[in-house]
């Protein structure tokens, strides 16, 4: 067998292992990044807010949830929310034998926990951003508070971080790759276990990088023309 | 056992994998600086033979993750162990330290120079224009006028990047490594005490902090001009706020 044919596809190859291991990457990061968004809003929300104690609370989830390595977090969720799961399971049913978190759903909520603390601080900074006269201009005109929302903070909102949060999109693409360490079949664990069978390991993990680089690059030109699209009609100084 | 029990167990190991984290993340910081200062220059060149292979590696290296990066480097290097055992470097790409070493350095020179792009493109023109027209050359025109500022320029968000590294440098425990993070993982293989994740987290968090600290002091440090103006001040706590790039 030569150097490159143990990248194609079909038995011999592992082309289609690696496909597979993308596309659970790709899975992993859109199925994170609605609920990182949700838990942005919320600590947006919370940051901004007139009670002291949720303003308190929103600052320390993001300090903590910014300032801990995403491995670690990884692991505080993998391993803590096993613990919890099993503890409730024992006492429901003391003959329980020892259930697991699926890596993916572990994944799912570590990656979440910090895009939304990171997210929260991009939506605090473009909720600040916006013009207090246009929300008391609505208000003058009887919008209810949802229609504020959905007609003049929502679309300014979105213009004003959609250049942090397509960093951070791409931040989260790549940190899917530490799902692997808990035995997630993504593409970087499907390249270990390739390498493993072909002993070519170089070969394998610039194939990888090489499909990690594809999508950002990929996400890095569509979120240039949202952006494009979002500041539409915005004059430029 | 008691959280606090477990700290008096563990917490001398815990101490010795924060000391490991903090000499992989602050060498591999230092030596990307050294490396940044040219290739930012580069990355400024207006000749596309200059800039192109910069502009290439630093997409490389930031849209690609840092823990595929190490295992490039540290299993990537057994596919050459003869031609590197030939060359003498085997050494080098057999030691999981320097495999870690080597990883960060070259993913924090990409963060960085990128980083110092932006602030040489930050220095006003007057300036560049007024240094020349003092007949300086291109070096020194770099060494005492546009490095300096462009430093200024970026240092907030350089010490984002002290921090990402910092945390990033966790992964080191994925190559065997007893880092802050691996000393955890060990610990809590042996010992099966959820809260020696906690210590590890709180630990993390503090020198964080310190880092944070450290940094709003060496930033009114470098900016004599612009200390004691109260208009400044937002701007450096916000550029720390929104330590997401």
């Amino acid at each position: 067998m030569n150097e490159l044919s143990v990248l194609g596809f079909g038995a011999d190859g592992w082309g289609d292992e690696l496909l597979s291991g993308l596309l659970v990457t790709i899975q992993l990061a859109v199925t994170t990044l609605p609920l990182g968004l949700l838990i942005g809003f919320a600590v947006a929300g919370a940051s901004l807010s007139a009670h002291p104690w949720l303003r308190r609370f929103g600052r320390a989830y993001t300090t903590a949830a910014r300032g801990i390595p995403e491995l670690l977090t990884l692991f505080l969720v993998y391993n803590g929310i096993a613990m919890v799961l099993n503890a409730l399971w024992r006492w429901l049913d003391p003959d329980a034998g020892f259930v697991e978190l699926s890596p993916f759903i572990a994944g799912v909520i570590a990656l979440s926990v910090v895009f939304g603390a990171f997210s929260g601080e991009v939506l605090r900074g473009a909720f600040q951003a916006l013009d207090p006269g246009q929300i008391e201009a609505g208000q003058a005109m009887g919008m209810t508070r949802l229609d504020q929302f959905r007609f003049i903070k929502l679309p300014q909102i979105w213009r004003f971080a959609l250049p942090g949060l397509g960093n951070l999109w791409v931040n989260l693409i790549k940190d899917t790759a530490l799902v692997s360490i808990i035995a997630l079949n993504d593409l970087l664990r499907m390249t270990n276990i390739a390498v493993g069978a072909t002993k070519q390991p170089f070969t394998f993990f610039l194939v990888a990088c090489a499909g990690y680089w594809l999508l950002s690059i990929l996400s890095e030109m569509v979120l240039a023309r949202l952006e494009a699209r979002a500041n539409r009609g915005v004059r430029r100084a | 056992m008691h959280p606090l029990k477990i700290l008096t167990e563990y917490g001398p190991l815990l101490l010795e994998g924060a000391w490991l984290t903090l000499q992989l993340s602050g060498l591999a910081l230092l030596v990307g600086a050294l490396l940044a200062m040219p290739m930012s220059v580069a990355r400024c060149s207006p000749r596309a033979w200059l800039s192109l292979p910069v502009r290439i590696y630093i997409s490389f290296f930031r849209g690609t993750p840092m823990l595929a990066q190490l295992f490039l480097v540290y299993f990537g290097a057994g596919q050459f162990r003869h031609e590197l055992q030939a060359v003498e470097l085997w050494w080098l790409f057999r030691d999981p330290f320097y495999c870690a070493l080597l990883t960060f350095v070259l993913n924090t020179t990409a963060y960085q120079t990128e980083l110092l792009r932006g602030g040489i493109l930050g220095v006003p023109r007057g300036e560049v224009e007024a240094a020349k027209a003092y007949g300086m050359s291109a070096w020194l025109r770099y060494r005492l006028i546009v490095l300096p500022h462009a430093y200024r320029i970026a240092f907030p968000a350089l010490g984002n990047e002290v921090i990402l590294l910092l945390k990033g440098s966790a992964i080191a425990s994925v190559v065997t490594l007893f880092d802050l993070m691996g000393q955890t993982r060990a610990i809590f293989a042996k010992s099966f005490d959820f809260s020696i994740y906690l210590w590890a987290a709180l630990l993390y968090l503090l020198i964080t902090m310190v880092i944070v600290r450290i940094w709003r002091h060496l930033e009114t440090r470098i900016n004599p001009h612009l200390r004691r103006r109260v208009t400044q001040v937002p701007v450096a706590t916000k550029a720390v706020a929104t330590a997401t790039e």
